[in-house]
């Protein structure tokens, strides 16, 4: 793979959160910049979700093992966008008023799920550089960053539930969709390399 | 010697000087927030409303519909309107899509002429009314209202109509009608999300005979001195400034009078969460969300506080007596 793949890749996953930036700064997200900040990094975190999920079909699929470099970097993307999601709702929305988000994390448990998920990413982020892999060893540290398989469920019930005030679910249905055959897909392999 | 002077022992004001008679008549509440310590904010809104007094400036969009002052206690909020752009993007209408953006962008197809309302059930004068009569049918006034969403936030918006009673007065309710049914279009041809199974269709709305009656309750025709935008609701929509949003239905064809009480779209989909009487209400929240604050939309960026939400949204003194006795936490 070209040297330049991974600081190209770096630059694509960071250009929605510069376009944000950008577009907070010249009055560009429409008439409720803070819900519109609050939704899309939301957006943003699932899709990068998505592709870090990707990266290891890809690679025994293609039997190109150099997709695997990307995995690392895409894994801290999901927390990066996880972690400007909690900020913005926390900041825009909440005013990081504790007793108000208290008061509304009561009332609306899906913030819950979701703050879970971020705890866990954190995790998996705080666990990520080469010194914990060898710190932990192979076989633990793998174990330990499966959470990530619970966490995109947490996620997938985070979106369906913020969106049962609507109820409105085709986009839940699309990121559903695609967890559901990356993970499936892991299954399947399990199962098969499993039966003789 | 005599000296003369301009001065004849008298003073007389210039006509900018003069406090516009909606300032005047909401002198208590201006002096309500001079004594709870919001006079900046209402002060600013005050020179704001000055500025207006020639009337809203147009957005230049669509066909002028201009409409006077009105006489209606509360009609007319002093508070800074909402930009003419977010009130024409950021909308909730289903039959459009369910995103506050689909609106504006898919209303292009709704047919708003030719358009007739339908008027039935319990009345001694029941009909149809081509839009252009309904139009004339009582003189336009300018009504300046907030606007609150049961989804938390809030605009003020520069409504034209006039008083719904002013219909209900000329087509004679019967002595058992109780409610007023308000069904708004559902044409799968022109609204590409009619059919999705996110709510019933059509939208149905309705309002206890009484609150239908209320000088504030506006049978609406246009906004910003123009004509509705599609999106808006065009080419007539009802606005109930006292009750959350979807209380007012968009694109209206018929309005019944019933004895029961009808069974309003939100209402039939989650009735533990949409009451039939919604009314803004900052201590009865939401199963899902509080609703004792709101966003204004257009405020001040992204760091500005929320605001808090006021009893029926502000015009408990006119409206209040409506629910006098009522469990306003049984009756949601």
């Amino acid at each position: 793979m070209h040297p330049a793949a991974k600081p190209v890749g770096f630059v694509v996953c960071l250009m929605p959160f510069l376009w944000l930036v950008w577009a907070a700064f010249t009055n560009g997200l429409g008439a409720n910049p803070a819900e519109a900040l609050v939704r899309s990094t939301g957006d943003w975190t699932l899709r990068a979700l998505c592709l870090v999920l990707l990266v290891t079909p890809l690679r025994v699929i293609t039997g190109c093992t150099a997709w695997a470099r990307f995995r690392r970097m895409a894994g801290l993307f999901v927390y990066f966008y996880a972690l400007m999601h909690l900020l913005s709702y926390s900041w825009f929305d909440m005013g990081f008023d504790v007793a108000d988000t208290v008061r509304d994390i009561i009332q609306r448990p899906f913030i819950l799920v979701g703050t879970t998920a971020v705890l866990l990413l954190t995790l998996l982020a705080a666990t990520s550089f080469n010194r914990a892999i060898r710190a932990l060893g192979a076989r633990r540290w793998q174990q330990l960053h499966r959470l990530v398989y619970g966490i995109a469920a947490l996620g997938l019930l985070h979106f369906f539930w913020m969106r049962s005030g609507k109820n409105d679910y085709a986009e839940v249905a699309v990121y559903a969709g695609i967890i559901g055959v990356l993970l499936g897909w892991r299954v399947w392999r399990a199962w098969r390399t499993r039966t003789p | 010697m005599i000296i003369k002077t301009q001065r004849d022992g008298f003073l007389h004001g210039v006509p900018s000087e003069i406090t516009p008679a909606g300032v005047y008549q909401q002198r208590r509440t201006l002096m309500k927030h001079l004594a709870t310590g919001v006079a900046g904010a209402a002060l600013a809104s005050w020179a704001a409303r000055q500025a207006m007094a020639q009337g809203t400036p147009r957005p230049g969009k669509l066909a002028a519909l201009p409409g006077g002052r009105s006489a209606v206690a509360g009609a007319s909020t002093m508070e800074k309107l909402t930009d003419y752009k977010d009130a024409s993007t950021y909308n909730n209408f289903y039959e459009f899509g369910t995103d506050k953006s689909d609106p504006a962008k898919n209303a292009h197809t709704l047919k708003t002429s030719p358009w007739t309302v339908e008027v039935e059930g319990l009345v001694r004068k029941p009909g149809k009314f081509a839009i252009e009569d309904l139009i004339k049918l009582s003189a336009q006034e300018e009504r300046v209202y907030r606007l609150r969403c049961v989804e938390g936030w809030s605009m003020v918006i520069p409504w034209v109509g006039y008083s719904m009673s002013e219909l209900i007065r000329r087509v004679e309710p019967l002595g058992s009608a109780k409610f007023v049914e308000f069904v708004t279009l559902a044409d799968p041809k022109t609204m590409p999300f009619v059919g999705s199974r996110v709510l019933e269709w059509p939208y149905v709305e309705g309002l206890r005979l009484d609150e239908a009656m209320h000088p504030l309750t506006l049978l609406t025709f246009g906004m910003y001195g123009e004509v509705m935008p599609n999106q808006n609701g065009a080419p007539v929509r009802l606005v109930v400034p006292w009750k959350y949003g979807f209380k007012s239905g968009k694109s209206i064809v018929k309005i019944r009078f019933t004895e029961k009480q009808p069974a309003t779209a939100w209402n039939v989909a989650a009735a533990s969460e949409y009451g039939f009487y919604s009314n803004v209400n900052p201590n009865v929240d939401h199963p899902r969300w509080s609703q004792s604050t709101e966003r204004r939309i257009g405020e001040d960026g992204l760091l500005a506080k929320k605001r808090k939400t006021l009893m029926f949204n502000g015009y408990e003194a006119q409206v209040g007596q409506l629910y006098a006795g009522m469990d306003l936490k049984k009756f949601y």
